[in-house]
């Protein structure tokens, strides 16, 4: 089995490295048809892996491949962890990848990048993969950077314009704070452990028990140093600016990496984590509000976005929210399967948004869109499609998942368990307004269209359609097949620990009978009638009494001016972070080298750059007093401090 | 003891590299003498010459077992020997690009690569001391070398005022140094390190004892602290970079810095080990104040020397924090961080250099705009370098401060790493500024980058950025042997 692992993961790098180093020598088909053959082999395997673990019970495959460093008792290597949990991950990446990797051939047709592109995309195809089959920490933080990396390359693809280079820069910039959350975290479980292996680690969390670090359990510590690094990646509040702003990029890639693989790269590590996090109440109960705030609060901000990829991308952020709710209540199974549900139908739905994007020469804003049901008729029933997922509507892949979310929120015994309860059937009700609202005024209507556009209106070449037509299937039917298998029957045993005082799960699989079943149930409950209510809603703002939204706006302007200015978090970050930072610079600036220096003796920067003659003589004996005096000055305190304060103090902090 | 008055002329031989540097240095200071203006290049052939073998012979004296010689005041083990290898390696690449940094700027004098070897005489006594005085010399040595290549340029007024100050200040911090020594020698007796030692773990000092050996173990840090840059004793260093022509400039940031902690491993980790707790506290706060400060002071530079020069004051905080640990492990981390930090400056300098032009000195980072555009190979190696510095994996700066966190968090002190991390978040934002700079700000018109540095600059260079890339794939070797020299 190794060496089918090892072709796996391998062979989008192959690709990925043919097209980057010879792509300009091949051509733009060999290129994609490299690329696409390295990804469609990984699929491929990636259905046996599949199949012989998750159907066939295969035993679990923990190996290290290659020892990297071996430092004292640090061991870092590259290993395989090939379990349940990785073989789903592996399969939902690579089929989503090779989707995107075939709609790209017509999306990025007349892209002076195209070579390029393939190359990023098969490169972080396989970052995606070390990052999911890794056996130990470090791998996976590696993973974590690679694909953070290509991230950043991509959402800056098109550098000529200057948001697209901002907003991969505050995607860097805000990934950074995530990840070094997670790097203290990691090193911490170094620190108990001493061990980075995963197996080595979770069997050793006995040492790291009645440990007490600030005030709490180093266990819950460490699962919040790792949250952070999953907020910064998955995109919680308040680290979730970076993902609106890296709709920036093109479409493909917001499809693969900002919606259906990299940003689930954070619910799929606290999966991993779960023995970890099954130990600490506190650490939960954060990662539960968290995701309730990050579920409700952006969901409502897609409302009022008129940009057709920011309303998915608000929804995206919203989806995260269920998906860290679901961990947080400890029903990482339901987590990973809305991961997986989710992966189908928001990439479906993106590569749609892409879809009608290219159809109408990249105009994005949907009030220039409406009634494209007729030209686009593909695109309309594939949006549909993945608009009835995610909102959950019966029978649908998405009404599954987050149907079990809910409930199991209802179980839980975490503290503010009910307000979170509130706040994800809320939530029901604004993620199928703002779906449909959008679906509405881009397909039905009257065309707003400019008429130069509306002329060459078509359907999009095969190459677009295609993927759609081929991700349509698993958003509609893949929730129903999968959810007695992947929560109830054990596909994802040994994967994932659940403490025996978290009950949500157990209780669910007492009520659940079947997936018929659940459909039939459905009527019955709130969440559904909030769908309902949501679409309704919908109907009425965006196509029945389009007056009513302008009249809502007028007279709620506090909440609309509220809602669009995003909650002031990137004016926020402006003041707070980046303000504070560049005062405190400038304040230093000016106490040592203005302050000191330049208003006390005489402007000495300008003397330093050039000013010659008799001023640089007066200059320098004050400045170099001046230097002089602080030296004598910090040694005077630091002999008062040996002098008074004995045995080292510092070191108490 | 054996007999002060005799020694055995056979070991002479493990001081062979210093014997053979000083003859080199009065052969080439003779040969240049005669040298008629077209042919001064020999002399730099000669340097690099006698630097090449000078390496050759210290590295031969790598696993010979540790000797001691000229009544206990010189050593030679694994450590003096692989660091003198590492600090003529180094000057050796600082040379090649020393070499057009002069010829660019007519600067280009015999006298410059003297000194040079000087230096690195004066380095290597520092890295062999065994006794404070030879400590004391080789760092004498080393300064006054330095503060005379500043000066070199004499012409320009803000290198004069930049190498007065550093002598002024530089003569302050000598002064402390030798006062804490003092105060060792008269609590201890001895000037020997090795005594020293065995006086500072056995003896339970009475009460005013421990405070004069407190006292005077604060006078040495504090003059080791100037000598790396500390806060707060680091005022010199923003000026100096600044004002010192950029080919010296990248000699101070470079190879003394290794020599600096070899010093530092001498007289507090082989001297004053056992006094550890006692000079950690001290550390605890140098560190982080540098690391504080340098990263947040380079945030408002434009001048590009200004704002490495603030960074290197961050980059020592970090090594400085790799002596808090007080285990082996630590210490290693952070000799392989000094090994980072010399890579990637020399790269950063190289690059510098590189676009130096005849009276043009490529200073302020608006002269980087656009670079990608004329020369992407190169804004490539400063991306490298930038990123690297930025801690990003999988480069070698980000080993350097993995490792110290690491041994940091595992020596408990989670709070200090913490506040280590804040700040490397926020100095990740000046190298991204760079980057930005480079590769997404149309170039100012009429600048275009022309590069007239010699094929063997652009080599080495390459082979200097790219090796940044190399050890962080690989730094398993570099850290084995890190840790292999306590």
């Amino acid at each position: 089995m190794e060496n089918i692992y090892l072709i796996l993961v391998l062979s989008p790098l192959i690709g990925a490295i043919i097209a980057g180093f010879f792509g300009p020598l091949l051509g733009r088909t060999a290129v994609h048809s490299i690329t696409i053959l390295g990804v469609l082999i990984s699929t491929v395997l990636a259905f046996y892996v599949f199949n012989h673990h998750v159907l066939e019970q295969g035993e679990v495959f923990n190996q290290n491949i290659y020892t990297w460093m071996q430092i004292g008792n640090l061991d870092v290597s590259v290993g395989f962890l090939v379990d349940n949990l990785s073989a789903i991950m592996l399969l939902v990446v690579s089929f989503v990848s090779l989707m995107v990797h075939i709609y790209t051939i017509g999306y990025m047709a007349d892209d002076a990048g195209y070579i390029k592109f393939f190359s990023y995309i098969s490169l972080f195809t396989f970052a995606m993969f070390m990052l999911v089959i890794a056996n130990n920490f470090m791998q996976l933080f590696f993973g974590w950077e690679a694909v953070g990396l290509v991230s950043y390359l991509l959402i800056g693809f098109w550098h000529h314009k200057e948001s697209a280079t901002e907003a991969s820069l505050k995607a860097f910039l805000v990934n950074r704070v995530g990840d070094f959350g997670f790097l203290l975290g990691i090193g911490l479980v170094f620190s108990f452990s001493g061990s980075l292996d995963y197996s080595a680690v979770f069997s050793s969390l006995d040492n790291a028990l009645n440990q007490q670090l600030w005030g709490l359990d180093l266990i819950t510590v460490i699962c919040l140093l790792l949250f952070i690094g999953a907020m910064g990646k998955s995109a919680q509040v308040p680290l979730h600016v970076w993902l609106p702003g890296s709709m920036e990029g093109p479409t493909p890639i917001s499809a693969l990496i900002h919606a259906a693989t990299m940003v689930t790269a954070g619910i799929f590590m606290v999966s991993r984590m779960s023995p970890m996090f099954e130990l600490s109440d506190i650490a939960l109960t954060v990662v539960m509000v968290v995701g309730a705030i990050t579920a409700l609060f952006m969901g409502l901000l897609g409302i009022v976005q008129n940009d057709i990829k920011k309303v998915v991308a608000y929804s995206t952020l919203s989806q995260l929210g269920y998906m860290t709710v679901a961990l947080g209540v400890s029903a990482y199974s339901v987590a990973i399967f809305h991961l997986l549900t989710h992966a189908f139908f928001k990439a479906l739905l993106f590569l749609c948004a892409g879809s009608v994007i290219v159809a109408l020469h990249h105009q994005q804003d949907i009030q220039k869109m409406g009634g494209l049901r007729k030209k686009m008729p593909i695109t309309y029933w594939s949006a549909l499609v993945g608009t009835l997922a995610l909102i959950g509507f019966p029978g649908f892949s998405g009404f599954y998942s987050k149907d079990m979310i809910i409930e199991a929120v209802n179980f839980s015994q975490l503290p503010y368990a009910n307000w979170v309860h509130y706040a994800v059937v809320a939530g029901v009700f604004i993620t199928a307004f703002y779906s449909l609202r959008m679906f509405f005024i881009v397909f039905h209507g009257k065309s707003r269209i400019p008429p130069d556009s509306a002329k060459h209106l078509h359907e999009s070449p095969l190459s677009i359609t295609f993927p759609l037509v081929v991700l349509a299937i698993p958003s509609a039917i893949v929730g129903y097949f999968i959810i007695e298998p992947i929560l109830f029957n054990g596909w994802l045993e040994g994967a994932i620990t659940v403490a025996p005082n978290h009950t949500s799960m157990t209780e669910l699989s007492h009520r659940f009978q079947s997936a018929s079943a659940m459909i039939f149930h459905a009527v019955q409950t709130p969440p559904f009638w909030m769908m309902i209510g949501g679409i309704i809603a919908a109907w009425v703002f965006s196509l029945y009494k389009t007056q009513w939204a302008d009249w809502m706006v007028q007279k709620f302007r506090p909440i609309y001016y509220i809602l669009e200015s995003l909650y002031g978090f990137d004016r926020l970050n402006e003041i707070v972070f980046v303000g504070t930072v560049k005062k405190l610079g400038n304040l230093l600036w000016r106490v040592s080298d203005v302050g000191l220096i330049d208003k006390i003796l005489v402007n000495s920067s300008a003397n330093l750059i050039g000013v010659i003659g008799s001023v640089v003589r007066k200059i320098q004996t004050g400045y170099v007093y001046h230097y002089a005096f602080f030296m004598i000055f910090s040694l005077l305190i630091i002999l008062t401090w040996t002098l008074f304060a004995g045995d080292s103090p510092l070191l108490e902090f | 003891m054996t007999n002060p008055y005799s020694f055995d002329i056979a070991s002479l031989s493990v001081a062979i590299p210093e014997i053979f540097l000083l003859s080199a240095i009065v052969v080439i200071l003779l040969i240049d003498l005669f040298l008629t203006q077209p042919f001064k290049q020999v002399t730099y052939y000669l340097t690099q010459l006698s630097l090449l073998i000078t390496a050759i012979l210290a590295f031969n004296l790598i696993g010979q077992p540790d000797t001691i010689i000229f009544s206990d005041s010189f050593i030679l083990d694994k450590l003096a020997a692989v660091f003198k290898v590492l600090m003529l390696g180094a000057a050796m690449v600082a040379m090649v690009y020393t070499r057009h940094y002069l010829i660019q700027h007519s600067l280009f004098r015999g006298e410059y690569f003297i000194l040079v070897l000087l230096a690195m005489l004066g380095m290597m006594v520092m890295v062999s001391g065994y006794s404070l005085l030879t400590l004391y010399l080789g760092l004498e040595i080393l300064s006054l070398s330095l503060y005379t290549l500043i000066a070199i340029a004499r012409k320009r007024s803000n290198a004069i005022e930049a190498a007065l100050k550093y002598f002024v200040l530089g003569a302050i911090a000598s002064g402390l140094l030798l006062y804490g020594m003092s105060m060792v020698y008269g609590i201890s007796g001895s000037l020997n390190i090795g005594e020293i030692a065995q006086f500072s773990s056995a003896t339970n000092l009475g009460g005013r004892e421990a405070l004069i050996i407190n006292f005077g173990l604060v006078f040495l840090v504090i003059g080791i602290a100037f000598k790396l840059g500390a806060v707060p004793f680091h005022m010199w260093v923003p000026d100096v970079y600044q004002g010192a022509p950029t080919a010296t400039t990248m000699f101070i940031a470079t190879v003394p810095k290794i020599a600096v902690v070899a010093m530092l491993v001498r007289i507090l980790i082989d001297g004053l080990g056992a006094m550890q707790l006692d000079w950690q506290g001290l550390f605890v706060a140098l560190s982080l104040l540098s690391i504080a400060i340098g990263s947040l002071a380079a945030l408002m530079q434009t001048n590009i020397k200004r704002l490495l020069a603030y960074s290197t004051i961050s980059h020592i905080g970090f090594i400085m924090l790799g002596f808090v640990t007080g285990v082996i492990a630590g210490y290693g981390a952070a000799v392989f961080y000094v090994l980072a930090y010399v890579i990637m400056s020399l790269a950063a300098f190289g690059v510098i250099i590189l676009l130096n032009k005849k009276g043009f000195e490529a200073e302020q980072i608006s002269d980087y705009k656009g670079l990608n555009k004329h020369a992407p190979w190169f804004a490539l190696m400063l991306l490298i370098v930038m990123l690297s510095m930025a801690g990003v994996p999988p480069f070698i700066g980000f080993y350097a401060k993995f490792f110290i966190l690491q041994q940091i968090l595992s020596a408990g002190f989670v709070s200090i790493a913490i506040i280590a991390v804040i700040f490397a978040v926020i100095s990740a934002y000046y190298y991204l500024k760079i980057i930005k700079t480079m590769y997404f700000d149309v170039p100012e018109e009429g600048n275009t980058f022309s590069i007239s540095a010699p094929m063997d600059m652009q080599i080495i260079l390459s082979i200097n950025a790219v090796l940044i890339l190399v050890v962080g794939l690989l730094p398993n070797q570099w850290l084995k042997l890190a840790l292999s020299l306590f």
